[in-house]
C-alpha cells in the first residue's frame, strides 16, 4: 500500500457553509502543510453573499511548487449537504470524500470509485461541548484533526498554530486541542491511516512566507510613505486599505502624542475616493486608493484629470469578474483596457502587474515613486486570486538605502533661484515638468491646476498649437516611463526557440507549470513575463523574434493582446491567445490544451533548462 | 471687482498688518459677464483676505466647474488654485486638507456644481466637518452651460427655454443645518458690508463653513416669469442675434441695517426681499435658525447673515487624530518603518 502512495501532491477541497467559522480551520490546515516545508497554495472559492450559502476552500499541495490551480479533487471534506452532489462529482476517480456522518448519507450520494470516510463530527461536538456556537466552531477543528491522521500531518505543528492563534485568549487553547484530538483519534481508530495520498516533511519552502496580495499591498503603501488613503468598500480590494490601517496602527503612530501619521477616509463613493487622493498628492502627500472594476469606471473622470493636470495618483485595482457587477467574488484580468486608457480623450496610464505578494509589496512601493517621478496615475493591476488568497511568497524586502523618489518638486530655495516659474515648462527636455506644493513660497511658484487646456505657465488657453505642444509632451514623458517601469522577465535557454509564451500577473503560476509540463512532452517555449505597461523595447523584440507567441490572459476579449497590437508595431497574426474567463484562476491544463491545439503534430524537442533573467 | 485693472498702482497704497497691499490679493482680470454677481463675491474675498492679513500663499483655493468655479483665477493670484471637475471640489479639498492642515482652504462652487451633480460630495464634506470655507455662488441656474435650471431654482420659475420649473428647490442652508453643519451663513453678492465679515468669520471657523451667497446671473436668468428674469438682456440678444452677447451692467450693491429688511431690484427689474438678522440674534441656536429660515421663507423673504455657528466645532483632523505636523511634511525617516520591522513581519508570516 505505501508503495503506491502519492506523497506531497494533491488537491484538498473543503466544502463549507458561509459564516460557520470554517475559514480559520481551513487556513490552519494549509499553514500546517507549509510549516512542514511542503509548498502549498490555498484558494478561497466563495459566492457573492454573506451567510448560509456554499463556500469552498481549496488547497493544492505540490512538492515541485506548482502553485497554480489544478482541476480534480483528491480529497474533499464535505460538511455542507446543500452542495454534496456537486462536491462528490468533483472528486477524482479513486479520491476521498470525508463527511459528517452524524446523519446517514443518502444513497443517492454514493458514487463508485470514491472512498467514503464518514466521521460523526457534529455528534462528537454535541457530546463534548455544550454551547451550540462552540459545537459548530469545533466541528471545523475536528475535521482538521481527522485530516492530520488521514494525511499524516504532524499534530505538533497544528498544536503550535493553535497556540500562536490564541496567544491572547489562552482559555481557548485546551478546547481546540481537544477537538483536534477527537478527530485525530476517530480517524486513527476507524480507518487505515494514512491514506494513499499523504504528506511528508520536506525542506522545500525555504525562507518563504505565506501572505495574501492585499496585505502585502497595504504594507507596501506603508513602506512607500503613503499618509492618506481614501477608499470605498468593494470586493476584492477592501482588505488592501484594511491591511494599511492594521499596519499603520502598529507602525505609524507618534509615540509621545499617540497621534497618527496617516489619515484614512472611507469616502462616500469611488469618485470621492479618487478626488481625495488627487487633492492630497496635489498638496504634497503620498496618497492612494484601492478598488475594483466598477470603482475604476467611476474614478475615470478624475483619472483623466490627474493624467492631464499631471498629478501623481496610485490606484490599486484588484480585478474581479466583469462586466458590470459580473462575478464579484471571482477572478479575472479583464480591466486591462479600461485601466490602461481610463477616462475620455487621449489618455494612457502606467500599469504594473504583480504576480506574487512579494511583488505586490515591491510594486506598490514602485508605484509611488513612478507616480511622483512622472506626475501621473499609476495603477497596480492585482486580482482577486492574488489579492484575497494566501500565497507562498519570497519574504518582503526593503532596502534601507532606498530613498523615496519624490520627482521634480521645487522647494522655496529652488524657487528663489528661478526668474519665472512655469508649471508645464519642459526645462529638462524629458517631458517631465517641475511642480510646486501649495504654501511653499509667499510670492513664487503658485499656479493654477485645471483640467482644461493651458499653456506652459498654467494659463488657460484653447489655442490649438499650445494644446498640441502640451499633449505631445505627455507622450514624450510616456516614452521616458518605458525605461523606468519594472522590466519584463525572460525565460529562455541559451539559444532561442521558435515559439514564445507571454503572460503577466497571476497567470504566472499556471504558466510556469504549463511550460515545465510541455517541456516534458518535448515542447519548449521561450517565455516573457510582462510586469508593466508601457511596454519597453524587449517586449517588441520578443514578439519580433518568435514566429508565434501565445498570450495567456484571463478575459474573453484578448485585452492584453489588443494592448500589444495597439501600442507596438507587431503582426497581430502571430499573437495567439490562450484564454480563461470562467472566474476561476487559470490552470496549467487549460494552457497546455489550448497550446497543443495550435501546434503541428511533431514539435521540436529541446533538452536544456530554462533560466530566468530580468531584462 | 473692476473690469479693467489699472496697471499702475500707487506706491503709497496702504498695507495690512503683515505688510501686503490689497493688490497682492487680487488675481487675473475677470472674464465673467460684466455685472455678474460672482465678481462682487471675488471682490469681497479679496477684501476679507486683505483685512484678515493672511499670507496669500497660505490659502488654497479650490473649485469645481462653472462660471462661479472660474472665479478663483480672479482673486488671490499668489495662491495655488485648483479648478477640478464638475461637482467634485469637496473631495479634492478633503484630500488637500488631509495632506496639510496648516493652510486655509477656500472652496468656490456654483449652485449647479453643489446642489445637483455635487450634492453627494457637498453633504459628505460637511458631515466630516472638514476645515474649509465653502462658498456657493448661487444664481439659481447654470451659467456656463447657458441658463438651464439648477436644483436651487425656485418652484414655478420659468427657465430660459420657457419651461416652468415643477420642482421644489434645494435650500442649501436648510440642508446644511439638517446635516449638522457647524457654520452656516447666507448673504447677497452685493452686500459687501455683510459679506466681508462673514467671509472672515468663516475663515476663522475650525470646521466646515458654508456661505450660501445669492449671486444674480445677468445673462441667463433673462426670461420673463423667472424669479430672477432679465428681459433687457434677451432683447439685446435678439437684436444682435449673438447668443453670447452680454451687456455691461453695473454690479448690484445694497446696504441696509441689521434687523431690517430690504428690497433689492435685480437687473431685470424683479425684486428680492432680503431680511438681515437682528443684532440680538443668537447664532448658536440651531433650532431657532431652522425656525427663522422657515418663517422668512413663508413670508417670501430670504434671511441673511450668520445663521448658525457651533462654537465647539472640531474639525476632521481632530476626529482622525492626525499629527499636529502636516502629513505632507513628514519625512521618509518618520514614515518608513525600515527593514528591521519588515523582518519581524516576515517572521510572523512563516
Ligand atoms: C461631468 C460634467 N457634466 C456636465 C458638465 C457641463 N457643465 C459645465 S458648468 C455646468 C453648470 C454650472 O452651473 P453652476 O455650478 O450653477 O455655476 P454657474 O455657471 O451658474 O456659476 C455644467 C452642467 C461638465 N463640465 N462636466
Ligand atoms: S453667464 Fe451668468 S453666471 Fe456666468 S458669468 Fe455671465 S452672468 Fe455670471
Amino acid at each position: 500500500m505505501m508503495s503506491t502512495s502519492v506523497v506531497n501532491d494533491m488537491v484538498i477541497r473543503f466544502a463549507n457553509v458561509n459564516g460557520t467559522g470554517s475559514a480559520s480551520a481551513n487556513e490552519m490546515f494549509a499553514k500546517a502543510i507549509f510549516r512542514m516545508g511542503i509548498p502549498v497554495s490555498p484558494k478561497n472559492i466563495f459566492p457573492s453573499n454573506i451567510q448560509g450559502l456554499p463556500t469552498w476552500y481549496e488547497v493544492r499541495v505540490s512538492e515541485q511548487a506548482y502553485l497554480g490551480r489544478r482541476d480534480g479533487v483528491d480529497l474533499l471534506v464535505g460538511v455542507n449537504p446543500q452542495s454534496y452532489a456537486k462536491d462528490i462529482a468533483s472528486i477524482k476517480e479513486g479520491g476521498y470524500f470525508v463527511y459528517d456522518s452524524t446523519k446517514k448519507l443518502h444513497p443517492d450520494y454514493i458514487r463508485e470509485g470514491v472512498h467514503y470516510v464518514g466521521i460523526p463530527m457534529m455528534q462528537m461536538c454535541m457530546e463534548n461541548y455544550d454551547n451550540p456556537r462552540h459545537q459548530q466552531l469545533f466541528k471545523n477543528i475536528v475535521y482538521v484533526g481527522a485530516l492530520a491522521a488521514l494525511l499524516d500531518i504532524e499534530i505538533e505543528v497544528l498544536q503550535d498554530i493553535i497556540r500562536g492563534q490564541f496567544r491572547k485568549k489562552e482559555k481557548l487553547i485546551p478546547p481546540n486541542f481537544k477537538a483536534l484530538d477527537l478527530g485525530y483519534q476517530y480517524a486513527r481508530t476507524h480507518f487505515e491511516c494514512p491514506l494513499e495520498i499523504r504528506l511528508e516533511r520536506r525542506d522545500n519552502t525555504g525562507d518563504q512566507i505565506m501572505i495574501d496580495g492585499n496585505s502585502a499591498t497595504g504594507l507596501g503603501a506603508i513602506y512607500a510613505g503613503a499618509t492618506v488613503a481614501a477608499w470605498y468598500p468593494i470586493t476584492p480590494s477592501t482588505s488592501v486599505v484594511k491591511a494599511f490601517e492594521t499596519y499603520a496602527k502598529k507602525l505609524r503612530v507618534e509615540e509621545a502624542s499617540g497621534r497618527k501619521k496617516y489619515a484614512i477616509v472611507q469616502a462616500e463613493d469611488e469618485l470621492s475616493a479618487m478626488g481625495m487622493v488627487i487633492g492630497a498628492t496635489w498638496n504634497g502627500a503620498r496618497a492612494f486608493t484601492a478598488t475594483s472594476g466598477p470603482g475604476v469606471s467611476l474614478m475615470s473622470e478624475f483619472i483623466g484629470l490627474a493624467y492631464f493636470a499631471e498629478i501623481p495618483v496610485v490606484l490599486v485595482n484588484v480585478q474581479r469578474g466583469g462586466p458590470s457587477t459580473g462575478m464579484p467574488t471571482r477572478t479575472q484580468q479583464s480591466d486591462i483596457i479600461s485601466s490602461a486608457y481610463a477616462s475620455h480623450g487621449d489618455t494612457k496610464h502606467v500599469l504594473l502587474f504583480p504576480s506574487s505578494p512579494a511583488e505586490c509589496f515591491e510594486m506598490t512601493a514602485d508605484a509611488f515613486d513612478l507616480a511622483d517621478r512622472f506626475q501621473t496615475p499609476v495603477i497596480l493591476m492585482s486580482d482577486l486570486d492574488l489579492g484575497m488568497n494566501s500565497h507562498m511568497s519570497p519574504p518582503l524586502k526593503w532596502d534601507d538605502k532606498r530613498k523615496y523618489d519624490l520627482g521634480k518638486v521645487l522647494s522655496a530655495e529652488d524657487l528663489e533661484k528661478i526668474e519665472k516659474y512655469g508649471r508645464y515648462l519642459d526645462v529638462d527636455r524629458d517631458g517631465i515638468c517641475y511642480r510646486t506644493i501649495p504654501g511653499t513660497h509667499p510670492t513664487k511658484g503658485s499656479f493654477f491646476t485645471r483640467g482644461t487646456s493651458r499653456d506652459e505657465y498654467a494659463r488657460y488657453t484653447e489655442e490649438g498649437a499650445v494644446y498640441e505642444r502640451i499633449v505631445d509632451r505627455l507622450i514624450k514623458k510616456w516614452e521616458t516611463v518605458k525605461s523606468y517601469v519594472p522590466a519584463p522577465e525572460l525565460y529562455q535557454d541559451h539559444q532561442q526557440n521558435e515559439r514564445g509564451l507571454l503572460f503577466f500577473g497571476t497567470s504566472t503560476y499556471a504558466a510556469l507549470e504549463a511550460m515545465a509540463l510541455l517541456r516534458q512532452k518535448g515542447i519548449v517555449l521561450d517565455a516573457l513575463r510582462i510586469k508593466a505597461f508601457p511596454f519597453n523595447a524587449t517586449v517588441e523584440e520578443f514578439l519580433a523574434s518568435h514566429t508565434e507567441v501565445f498570450i495567456i490572459e484571463q478575459n474573453r476579449d484578448k485585452q492584453f493582446r489588443s494592448l500589444l497590437i495597439n501600442e507596438l508595431e507587431t503582426d497581430p497574426k502571430k499573437l495567439v491567445s490562450v484564454l480563461n474567463y470562467d472566474g476561476m484562476p487559470i490552470t496549467a491544463d487549460t494552457i497546455i490544451q489550448q497550446i497543443m491545439k495550435q501546434l503541428p503534430a511533431t514539435a521540436p524537442v529541446m533538452n536544456t533548462n530554462h533560466k530566468s533573467k530580468t531584462l | 471687482m473692476t473690469f479693467v485693472k489699472p496697471a499702475f498702482r500707487h506706491p503709497g497704497m496702504p498695507k495690512n498688518k503683515i505688510g501686503f497691499r490689497k493688490s497682492d490679493y487680487e488675481g487675473a482680470i475677470s472674464t465673467l459677464c460684466a455685472g455678474c454677481g460672482h465678481d462682487s463675491i471675488s471682490g469681497a474675498i479679496i477684501q476679507a483676505c486683505y483685512e484678515m492679513g493672511v499670507e496669500p500663499h497660505k490659502i488654497a483655493k479650490l473649485s469645481g466647474i462653472g462660471c462661479s468655479s472660474k472665479t478663483p483665477t480672479y482673486f488671490l493670484g499668489n495662491s495655488h488654485g485648483f479648478n477640478s471637475v464638475h461637482g467634485r471640489m469637496p473631495s479634492i479639498a478633503t484630500g488637500a486638507n488631509l495632506a496639510n492642515r496648516d493652510l486655509i482652504y477656500l472652496g468656490v462652487s456654483g449652485d449647479g456644481d453643489t446642489a445637483s451633480i455635487g450634492l453627494g460630495q457637498f453633504c459628505h464634506v460637511l458631515r466630516r466637518n472638514l476645515n474649509m470655507v465653502y462658498i456657493v455662488m448661487n444664481n439659481g441656474c447654470y451659467g456656463l452651460t447657458k441658463g438651464q435650471d439648477s436644483a436651487t431654482a425656485d418652484f414655478g420659475s420659468i427657465s430660459k427655454a420657457g419651461s416652468v420649473n415643477p420642482f421644489q428647490p434645494i435650500d442649501l442652508v436648510g440642508l446644511s443645518l439638517e446635516l449638522g453643519a457647524t457654520f452656516v451663513a447666507r448673504s447677497f453678492s452685493g452686500d459687501k458690508k455683510q459679506l466681508v465679515p462673514l467671509i472672515k468669520a468663516a475663515m476663522s471657523h475650525p470646521g466646515f463653513a458654508l456661505l450660501d451667497i445669492l449671486s444674480p446671473c445677468v445673462t441667463f436668468n433673462n426670461n420673463a416669469g423667472s424669479t430672477k428674469s432679465y428681459d433687457y438682456v434677451r432683447e439685446h440678444i435678439e437684436a444682435t442675434s449673438t447668443l453670447d452677447f452680454v451687456p455691461e451692467q453695473e454690479e448690484i450693491t445694497v446696504e441696509y441695517e441689521e434687523g431690517s429688511s430690504s428690497s433689492v431690484v435685480l437687473h431685470d427689474g424683479s425684486v428680492i426681499q432680503l431680511q438681515k438678522l437682528s443684532p440680538y440674534w443668537d447664532p448658536t441656536n440651531r433650532d431657532s435658525a431652522v425656525n427663522c429660515i422657515q418663517q422668512a421663507k413663508s413670508k417670501g423673504e430670504i434671511l441673511t447673515g450668520l445663521l448658525y455657528i457651533d462654537p465647539k466645532s472640531q474639525d476632521l483632523h481632530h476626529i482622525l487624530e492626525t499629527t499636529e505636523k502636516p502629513l505632507n511634511q513628514l519625512r521618509e525617516e518618520e514614515l518608513c518603518p525600515g527593514s528591521a520591522a519588515l523582518d519581524i513581519i516576515n517572521a510572523s508570516l512563516r
